[in-house]
């Protein structure tokens, strides 16, 4: 929704006190109240996805991309099941999460000071995902490059990428912005929601992660197969949007 | 300068399950009542309609219901000798926001404590000796007794539509029902819902074990049904998305399918959104409230008299309001003096995983309160003596749905990632199950609630802190039932079984259920509880926090819906035939 379509969709708290605060403040009670009498019922109350389309990287840099689309590719490999994490559009998915709220902890509790305290009390770094993801990209090819004769994490043999995935898994590589394992548990965590998501947000792409486990996605009624036991659930997925085969061509 | 609006007869802070309860009762009695909402307006069609309510990301990852910490968090440590630092991203509980509360992303299991339950203390006593309970365990009986209490658990039952079977009608042990419940008045209003394959292997191996496994009681319908009120409730669609969610099918008991639609049609109520309530204004003697201040999203200050101020957010927002607003005695861990913060418990779930060989599941057919359970290990179900531990849960094939981002089991030995991963996902997501331990979670003298003295919210209040960890009563208890549940399991023949019984140290990091409580208990004694057994504060007698989990005395094996709703029935009753007739203290200090 548009800032100025809720602004308008706004209503006041109470007459008077709404003057008020137009006059002295120059906008509007930011508080709304709903009268007995009438059931309130407002269009977009909320805030759906924005189903993300086909286009140039919002964030991600070209270098920065080819790096996630390699990285997410070993972490689900293409096989004969069907493609990977990049075939499924994990990078996508991860680059339009770091450009909206998710990239910069906008609903999160960010105010410092930051301790390091006990595993027990969760994360505690002032660190973004979005600087996360760009301080320790630039990291890990600064760190390939010098240990395999100045190629790209991209630009290494699937065995190789495979051996630095695994030694960032373990600990055993400190990245140069001091991430590391922590920067691998992210990007490993960020691509299974890509890959299994609701193809809406990016990833997931014709449904390949659900199709793989047999997942039917957002389905909305099962009470004819409740009570069939010990069989396989016969229809394909569907995501918010339907499924491609819904849809018209053009 | 807060500006002050014309004054109403009830002040409701928090528009969930105890505030739409209070908010009803009071406004059909002809009060002029005015509800106070920290978050938006919800309602079923326009914020979590069928078609868009199944997003997996949304809801569970980005937590697009709750509350979001950037609003308000707690700061949390294991120890006092601890610095507690900020919840900085939920994970452990999800606090509910907007109109509905946690009501609306529940997920629906609807249990009734146990009559020995609401006098642990004397009952452990009575039975095992006084010896028997560790020396810094603060348990207490509650000033309500389960007699008094059973027609008021019937009114919500019955508000919500409850899909179950009894297993104690009036006294008579029913077959197929929950043979250790309490008496009941009355049948659940609707049946049993259907099960799915995997709850059926459950049900099949605990009675080759020897238990009496029965069907959990539901707020997720069997069928379609209309409440006291009229309002419509759809039937359940097994659909899979339902705890950490709302029910786009009106066929989860909510604030919004049982109550909202009714309330609404009173003139005499009203409800402001997006109003975060600051403190509970007292007169000079401190005894009485006067008016409520709350902040509007511009973030101008507004004063709201009242005569009567109900007390409804949820559990520690409920502490952390009347230490902000300076109403009874905080709480000193040091001296064991005070209340407010006092007996902050949480719940002890622990669970069995297993994988079959052969047998499709189909884990994403499920409800929020599916399934099949056995009570035989709850409360003082079993004999305690010679365990070292009191306390215990239900347990139960209590899976909810496998939504896949956070579902994806795979034999113990299988990489994180890679082709091994991938393999194994596929070969095991629709052959595996989670099998449950509820357990309960007493109360001790170093856990509690008090205020942050470093970390802020937005309006510059100190934070709740939450010191809170395990003790090892409720590890052994957390032992012992999870091995007894996996007894069951292997009964079922999983071709792999792992078993993962609850051990410390406690931590925010990982969900386990949002059922926090105590902080302002409920009792008999003013100098163990904060409010007495009519949910009316024992220092300013016109505040009432009805019913919401931060009235327990500690936490029992089960969830607290059920008792927190029939609290909020016998409040209101108490309010409208004690308090109305004679505004004051209704139990003399």
């Amino acid at each position: 929704m548009s800032a100025s379509s809720e602004s308008i969709s706004r209503r006041n708290l109470l007459a008077s006190t709404a003057i008020l605060l137009v006059t002295i403040l120059g906008r509007q009670a930011y508080s709304r109240t709903y009268s007995g009498g009438v059931l309130p019922w407002e269009p977009s109350g909320t805030q759906p996805p924005v189903p993300v389309r086909p286009g140039p990287w919002l964030y991600f840099t070209t270098d920065e991309a080819a790096t996630v689309d390699a990285i997410v590719d070993r972490l689900i490999p293409p096989d004969g099941s069907g493609p990977g994490g990049k075939g499924a559009g994990c990078a996508v998915f991860i680059d339009r999460q770091l450009a909206g709220s998710f990239g910069d902890s906008r609903h999160l509790y960010m105010h410092p000071p930051f301790a390091n305290g006990t595993p027990s009390q969760g994360p505690q770094s002032p660190i973004v995902p979005k600087e996360r993801y760009r301080t320790s990209l630039a990291a890990l090819d600064e760190y390939c490059k010098a240990t395999f004769a100045g190629k790209s994490f991209a630009a290494l043999s699937t065995a190789q990428q495979d051996q630095v995935l695994s030694a960032l898994e373990k600990g055993e590589i400190k990245l140069s912005d001091g991430s590391g394992k922590e920067f691998f548990e992210s990007i490993l965590q960020n691509t299974m929601e890509g890959f299994f998501a609701d193809p809406i947000y990016g990833g997931n792409r014709d449904m390949i992660g659900w199709r793989l486990i047999g997942f039917p996605g957002a389905r909305y009624d099962y009470r004819d197969w409740i009570e069939r036991y010990n069989e396989t659930y016969p229809l394909p997925p569907v995501g918010i949007m339907g499924r491609a085969d819904w849809n018209t061509p053009g | 300068m807060a500006k002050k609006l014309p004054a109403k007869d009830v002040v409701i802070i928090g528009l969930g399950w105890t505030g739409s309860i209070l908010g009803y009762e009071m406004a059909k009695a002809g009060l002029e009542v005015v509800a106070l909402e920290r978050g938006p307006w919800r309602d079923t069609a326009t914020a979590f309609p069928s078609t868009y309510a199944q997003d997996e990301l949304r809801y569970d990852f980005h937590h697009d219901l709750f509350v979001q910490t950037k609003q308000t968090t707690l700061t949390f440590r294991n120890k006092a000798d601890q610095t507690a630092l900020p919840i900085r991203s939920w994970a452990s509980f999800l606090p509910g926001n907007g109109v509905g509360g946690a009501g609306v992303h529940w997920g629906g299991q609807t249990w009734r404590f146990l009559p020995t339950d609401f006098r642990l203390r004397s009952h452990l006593k009575e039975r095992y000796g006084k010896k028997f309970l560790p020396q810094d365990m603060t348990i207490q009986d509650w000033p309500v007794n389960y007699d008094e209490l059973e027609a008021y658990y019937d009114r919500f039952e019955k508000l919500c539509g409850i899909s179950g079977k009894a297993g104690n009608l009036r006294g008579q042990i029913q077959g197929g029902g929950n043979p250790f419940e309490g008496w009941r008045s009355d049948e659940y209003p609707t049946p049993p819902m259907k099960q799915p394959y995997g709850a059926m292997l459950f049900a099949d191996a605990a009675r080759k074990v020897g238990h009496s496994p029965f069907p959990m009681p539901a707020a997720t319908l069997s069928q379609a049904y209309v409440n006291p009120l009229g309002m419509r409730l759809g039937q359940c669609t097994f659909c899979g998305f339902c705890d950490k969610f709302g029910c786009g099918n009106y066929a989860k008991s909510s604030p919004q399918t049982c109550v909202l639609p009714a309330l609404m049609r009173f003139p005499n109520f009203s409800v402001r959104t997006e109003s975060e309530v600051l403190r509970i204004n007292l007169d000079g003697t401190g005894k009485r409230a006067t008016s409520v201040t709350y902040v509007d999203t511009s973030g101008e200050e507004w004063e709201q008299p009242g005569d009567l101020i109900l007390l409804c957010a949820f559990s520690f927002f409920n502490v952390q309001l009347m230490l902000h607003s300076k109403i009874g005695t905080p709480y000193d861990p040091q001296t064991g003096q005070g209340v407010v913060g006092r007996n902050y418990a949480y719940q002890t779930v622990s669970g069995v995983n297993i994988i079959f060989k052969d047998k499709i599941l189909n884990p994403f057919i499920a409800a929020g309160a599916s399934g099949m359970m056995v009570d035989d290990y709850n409360g003082d179900n079993f004999d305690h003596s010679g365990l070292g531990f009191v306390g215990g849960g239900y347990m139960g094939a209590t899976q909810t749905g496998a939504r896949p981002i956070a579902t994806r089991p795979v034999p113990a030995d299988t990489a994180k990632w890679g082709s091994g991963w991938k393999r194994a996902t596929a070969e095991t997501y629709r052959k595996a199950l989670r099998l449950t331990v509820h357990g309960s979670c007493y109360s001790y003298r170093d856990c509690f609630l008090d205020l942050d003295p470093t970390y802020k919210d937005r309006f510059d209040r100190p934070l709740m802190r939450m010191t809170f960890d395990f003790h090892d009563n409720e590890l052994k208890m957390s032992d012992h039932l999870t091995n007894r549940l996996a007894d069951i399991a292997r009964a079922m023949n999983p071709s792999e079984i792992a078993v993962a019984p609850r051990k410390g140290p406690y931590t925010v990091t990982v969900y386990q259920s949002t059922h926090n409580t105590g902080g302002t208990a409920m009792g008999t004694d003013p100098t163990t509880s904060v409010v007495n057994r009519y949910c009316q504060s024992w220092d300013v007698s016109n505040v009432f926090i009805p019913g919401g989990a931060s009235v327990f005395p500690q936490n029992h094996g089960y969830n607290p819906t059920d008792t927190v709703g029939a609290l909020a029935f016998w409040t209101a009753d108490a309010i409208m035939t004690k308090y109305l007739k004679s505004p004051g203290p209704l139990v003399q200090s």
